[in-house]
């Protein structure tokens, strides 16, 4: 049973317990969480660079932000772990 | 006052170094077969004498994530926390965790067994004699059981007097919606999250009242100690939050409600940083302790919810009738969902957090193959330790920022909901 394609429907399709999605799930929010938080990082500087004396609201609102756009991943992440639990 | 404080600070950090060992003692039996589409190493203990080889990581990280009934100082020493454990047609048993034996010597009390940490009860099917009195208890054996739906499940017996009970865990407060399930006990004890709740709540008590007495000795004057210290937090918690989110009329009612939510959440979080007792517990990341918080902001926002806020919800003002039943569906789950929202977001971060500064600690286990190679777990240790290190500052601004969210968010909700008409912009 070594052919590849037999492995690699057994990878994803495994009829025993949970194919291997919930990992992937949780590896794709990662990567929105990434995209968002570099905007969000990239637009902060670009602002702090226009007007320095603004730098702690902005920083502020920086971290803020971050926490809300790092929550909505961290959903997806939960539900890829629920994947392997349930 | 600084020697004793440097002394003090020594005798901690030595107290910490002594937790050399990760893992429970009792073996690990090694992998399951190969091809059984399994993407972790099971550590399944088939007999009472299996010896001490591998280290599963996996199962180290949850039981460090997971809530337990005594409190681990270091391995082999616990603190024992009370029981109260209720069986239905059997009564209450209480005493202390230590009654059920220690790591060497496991007991069987009225049929509860202590498996790594938390305690479970034999099954029914284990009969009226094995389920009262007390008995000597060899060892926990773990076996992995396939049941008819395909899926796996790990099971637990206890091994008394040469037969196998299987045991059940306590049943959970859901009814089982997420896994888990009504089994023959529920488990009321003080546990190790408890524990540190209070605790965090005595530490409360305690700041909060200094800072009282200061106003009450400074009546005019200008801040002085622990005031000092505290008081750039409530002020930007009244400033930044309550004001600007429930607006000046109606602040003052919810202003200890906000200020307890974030500062019962940052304690809480940074108590679960700190690597050994009295903080060690995972507390904010038990999701039922955030549902409870969730739920009590859901509860304190919905009941001080005016006419406005209701008509809102149910039948929206302001837009065509026919589109006015699907918002309503939209704004009562939204009803669920924002809390919701509070819910998961703390435990997921603080949750994550653990695990990652865990798997980075276990790289020291697993290099030096659970104690065997120094060489290995010297290395281990130094990129573990710099990682932790890097990650330890990264979990301390999440440690303030997620109370300061949930602050934040649920002075909105609250907001939404005192808001008097014409405040808010109608279409």
């Amino acid at each position: 049973m070594a052919n590849a394609p037999w492995l690699l429907i057994r990878l994803f399709f495994n009829p025993l317990n949970s194919n291997n999605m919930g990992a992937i799930g949780a590896g794709i929010a990662a990567l929105g969480a990434g995209i968002g938080i570099g905007m969000i990082g990239s637009k902060a500087t670009e602002s702090i660079a226009r007007q320095p004396e603004a730098a702690g609201d902005i920083r502020s609102a920086m971290i803020l932000t971050a926490a809300f756009v790092e929550g909505a991943a961290l959903f997806a992440i939960v539900v890829g772990l629920l994947d392997k639990v349930l | 006052m600084k020697l004793a404080l440097r002394a003090l600070f020594l005798l901690v950090f030595c107290f910490a170094l002594t937790s050399l060992n990760a893992q429970h003692d009792d073996g690990d039996h090694g992998d399951h077969s190969a091809d059984d589409g399994h993407d972790q190493a099971t550590t399944v203990h088939e007999s009472c004498s299996d010896g001490h080889e591998g280290y599963d990581p996996a199962s180290v990280i949850l039981h460090h994530i997971a809530d337990a009934n005594h409190f681990e100082v270091i391995h082999g020493v616990n603190l024992p926390l009370p029981l109260f454990l209720y069986a239905p047609g059997h009564g209450f048993t209480t005493g202390f965790s230590n009654m059920l034996g220690n790591d060497e010597e496991l007991k069987s009390v009225d049929g509860y067994v202590m498996n790594h940490g938390r305690v479970n009860r034999l099954a029914d099917t284990a009969g009226d004699a094995m389920l009262a009195g007390e008995f000597d208890v060899e060892c926990i054996l773990h076996k992995v059981e396939v049941d008819t739906t395909g899926k796996e499940l790990d099971t637990y017996f206890a091994k008394i007097n040469g037969k196998e009970y299987k045991l059940n865990a306590a049943s959970v407060g859901d009814g089982g919606l997420l896994g888990g399930g009504i089994t023959n006990f529920y488990d009321f004890s003080i546990t190790k999250n408890v524990f540190t709740m209070l605790f965090a709540a005595l530490l409360l008590i305690f700041l909060w009242m200094a800072v009282a007495r200061g106003y009450k000795k400074n009546d005019g004057q200008a801040p002085s100690g622990i005031q000092s210290l505290m008081e750039p937090f409530f002020v930007f918690l009244r400033d930044e939050i309550s004001i600007p989110m429930i607006g000046e009329k109606h602040y003052e009612k919810f202003q200890p409600f906000i200020m307890t939510i974030f500062f019962f959440i940052l304690f809480c979080n940074l108590l679960g940083l700190v690597p050994f007792i009295p903080g060690s517990a995972n507390v904010t990341g038990n999701i039922a302790v955030t549902m409870a918080l969730a739920v009590i902001a859901a509860v304190v926002a919905y009941t001080n919810g005016n006419k406005h806020f209701w008509g809102h919800v149910l039948w929206m003002p302001g837009v065509p009738v026919f589109v006015k039943p699907l918002l309503t569906v939209v704004e009562v789950l939204g009803l669920v969902i924002k809390p919701f929202s509070l819910m998961v977001r703390l435990f997921a971060n603080i949750t994550a957090g653990h695990i990652i500064i865990l798997s980075l600690i276990s790289l020291i286990f697993i290099f030096g193959n659970n104690g065997e190679s120094v060489m290995g777990a010297s290395a281990g240790g130094v990129v573990g330790v710099a990682f932790t290190l890097f990650m330890n500052c990264i979990e301390l601004l999440v440690a303030f920022v997620q109370p300061f969210i949930f602050a934040i968010l649920t002075a909105s909700y609250i907001g939404a909901a005192v808001e008097e008409h014409g405040e808010a912009a109608h279409a």
